[in-house]
């Protein structure tokens, strides 16, 4: 479980977060949505601990994250994957090389055992036969599953995704979201999204905060998210057409 | 001006403090550190051999139609070939062309790692990425560049040497007897310790330019050329303050 608690941040004396608290559970995706603009990069970032919230903290299972020395920090970040919005695959690095490097650099395994763990891996992702293949050989989606596959090598407690869909068309985003909910359930990982992928927040949001120009403005989850009153999130979430019918249908089965 | 140059250099000590850390895995360490020796140093072999060849035949042929007088004995354009290439040519002028290959390749790549946010998946890992990335680029480069310097000074003298055999400006006899009159070895030492000096110039800067870009791929262009740029004009300036000390 991870909590944000009072979390506020300035860039050059210009606020960009506000007073924000949130706890995102063990074993459940957790959607942070937000326009773009609105601070949810920031947000995660200050989660991560790659910026430094000015005022409140932020806590790994009880773990002030502020409070831990530089080598407890390192042992937490092993604890941690991430999933960029552009995948930050190595370059340099076939597709095996990526998802062994983790294990290279943090784990105590044989070669041999390491090179197992990474094949189990990019199985688990539905990768095949792009072991050796690099980065710019392979398509964004199979970036995607790589970035993924890389996360989870060292069974990791925490997973920060940021955008895992953008520049996915739609059916390789549902695939993805798929994966992501998978994997986070057979795990029990507390998993962190960033995204204002409509299909993600109706798909796999079983606990979702909303950011809007840095404030907190709304917490639930994708069954009670049709219900809220709030205008800003329904003007985000139910902007098109389709998801007004979508709101629409959702009210009426949850009624009947 | 001052105030943001009195920041880089103080952001540039705070990233030179992250870098000379020890290594996370020595084993990773030494993988890259011979991988960064074959990218920067032997791959710049081709480049030194060809310049130095073509910039020795050019001092000699200088040197021979300038030395006309009959009171300046015939193999000193020999000398004079060897001390330019030995006290100038092979350390600074090839060090300031090294800046723009090498210096640009580094600031770019590492530019490319920021902005596709390699460094920040390093990060997340629990690495020091500017250890990781920068140390085996700084250590491997400074390993190699001896050998640079002095196949530098070989080769501008075989340039000469071609002038002499293939044309008639002067004699081999007079040029091997020139290239050998009056030398002092502590001048390829004091070349050598020049090039080592302008070595971590070139990376330390370069690294720096390349680790701090902010933006994208325009960005990433300006960071190679100001590194080029900044690391040339520190070479001109710590030549001066080197040949001060070392020669003086």
């Amino acid at each position: 479980m991870i909590e944000a608690k009072h979390v506020s941040k300035w860039f050059d004396g210009q606020q960009v977060l506000y007073d924000i608290s949130a706890v995102f559970d063990s074993g459940k995706t957790n959607l942070i949505i937000g326009q773009s603009g609105s601070g949810k990069t920031v947000f995660m970032k200050c989660l991560i601990g790659l910026l430094t919230p000015e005022e409140g903290e932020i806590l790994y299972d009880g773990r002030r994250f502020r409070d831990l020395d530089m080598s407890r920090k390192r042992q937490l970040r092993t604890e941690i994957g991430m999933l960029f919005q552009g995948s930050a695959l190595f370059d340099n690095e076939t597709v095996m090389g990526n998802v062994m490097f983790p294990l290279k650099m943090f784990s105590t395994l044989s070669h041999a055992d390491q090179l197992k763990r990474a094949q189990f891996c990019i199985d688990r992702v539905g990768l095949k036969n792009a072991n050796d293949k690099y980065p710019s050989e392979i398509s964004g989606g199979m970036q995607k599953r790589v970035a993924i596959a890389r996360a989870i090598a060292l069974n990791p407690r925490y997973l920060f995704c940021d955008e895992p869909n953008s520049g996915l068309d739609p059916q390789t985003s549902i695939l993805i979201d798929e994966l992501l909910s998978d994997i986070t359930h057979e795990y029990g990982i507390t998993t962190i999204i960033n995204t204002h992928d409509m299909n993600s927040v109706l798909g796999i949001g079983e606990n979702i905060v909303f950011i809007n120009k840095g404030h907190c403005d709304w917490k639930g989850n994708d069954r009670t998210i049709y219900k809220s009153t709030n205008a800003d999130l329904n003007g985000f979430v139910f902007a098109s057409r389709l998801f007004k019918e979508v709101k629409q249908y959702l009210e009426r089965k949850y009624e009947d | 001006m001052i105030v943001n140059s009195i920041k880089s250099f103080g952001q540039y000590c705070l990233f030179m403090t992250q870098v000379f850390r020890i290594p996370d895995k020595w084993r990773e360490f030494f993988k890259s550190l011979v991988f960064e020796i074959y990218k920067l140093g032997v791959d710049s072999i081709p480049l030194v051999i060809i310049i130095s060849l073509f910039i020795g035949a050019v001092i000699c042929i200088q040197m021979t139609i300038n030395i006309t007088s009959p009171m300046i004995p015939a193999y000193s354009t020999g000398m004079a070939t060897r001390e330019i290439l030995v006290l100038e040519f092979s350390s600074t002028m090839m060090c300031l062309i090294l800046a723009g290959k090498v210096g640009s390749n580094i600031a770019s790549e590492i530019g490319t790692m920021r902005v596709t946010e390699q460094i920040d998946a390093l990060e997340i890992m629990g690495l020091n990425s500017a250890n990781f990335i920068v140390l085996p680029k700084i250590i491997g480069f400074l390993i190699f560049v001896p050998v640079l310097c002095v196949l530098s000074m070989f080769m501008g003298l075989v340039g000469g040497w071609f002038i002499a055999r293939f044309t008639d400006m002067l004699s081999v006899e007079n040029y091997v007897y020139g290239i050998q009159s009056f030398f002092i070895p502590w001048n390829v030492y004091y070349s050598i310790i020049k090039t080592v000096v302008f070595a971590y110039i070139i990376t330390s800067v370069a690294a720096f330019f390349g680790y701090y870009v902010k933006g994208g791929a325009l960005e990433v262009g300006k960071a190679s050329t100001n590194a080029v740029v900044s690391s040339s004009i520190l070479i001109l300036l710590a030549d001066v303050i080197l040949t001060k000390l070392l020669l003086q």
